[in-house]
């Protein structure tokens, strides 16, 4: 089986894996990690979205 | 004065108490790294269990789906060998994959690159995973 997925989706596909296992891992109460999840997967796709307007400017 | 001298405290002893050697804190870590989540799951965290096992086997199989590579031991390159590294972390599914002869790569496809950086990356979660399931183990965690 094959897939072939853009590059955003491939980049919140990872965040949202990422960011699961970074919640879990890093606090220790459940309320903790759901926030602490949330807070990496804002930022990866924060950055994401940021980078990509940074190389659209840079292209200009 | 002398009394002042017999009442100095001795400095604080700050060396960490070692945590205790136990069946699970080898167990689980072990079991952690061929099985992600299993980890969590021998120790009854079956909530956190399920979700690393979901989250790294998914992020893995859809590696393997964009034909990203799988590195092999002897890669020759040191970039290779950081591959490797990051691929075996997955445990028994790096053990899997590589017994079914998966994962070669494709260089035609540009997607084939962000599935190589899925499976390196779900290797490197998994290690995250097993020192977590240590930690639980040891009582350092709840």
């Amino acid at each position: 089986m094959t897939i072939t997925l853009s590059h955003f989706t491939s980049a919140i596909l990872f965040s949202v894996f990422a960011s699961v296992v970074f919640g879990i891992t890093q606090r220790n109460s459940p309320r903790e990690m759901v926030r602490y999840g949330l807070y990496c997967f804002a930022m990866f796709a924060g950055g994401v979205i940021l980078a990509g307007w940074v190389m659209w400017l840079i292209r200009r | 004065m002398a009394n002042s001298t017999a009442t100095k405290s001795k400095p604080a002893d700050t060396a960490q108490p070692e945590a205790p050697l136990t069946t699970m804190s080898v167990v689980a870590p072990a079991l952690g790294w061929l099985i992600p989540g299993a980890g969590h799951l021998i120790q009854k965290r079956w909530g956190r269990g399920l979700l690393l096992m979901f989250s790294i086997f998914t992020m893995f199989f859809l590696g393997l789906a964009m034909q990203g590579r799988v590195y092999k031991p002897n890669g020759g390159d040191i970039l290779d060998m950081l591959g490797f590294v990051g691929n075996i972390g997955a445990g028994g599914l790096y053990i899997v994959t590589r017994a079914l002869d998966w994962g070669h790569g494709a260089i035609s496809h540009a997607t084939a690159d962000y599935g190589t950086k899925f499976l390196i990356v779900a290797g490197l979660l998994n290690f995250i995973a097993v020192a977590d399931a240590y930690h639980i183990a040891i009582g350092k965690k709840p």
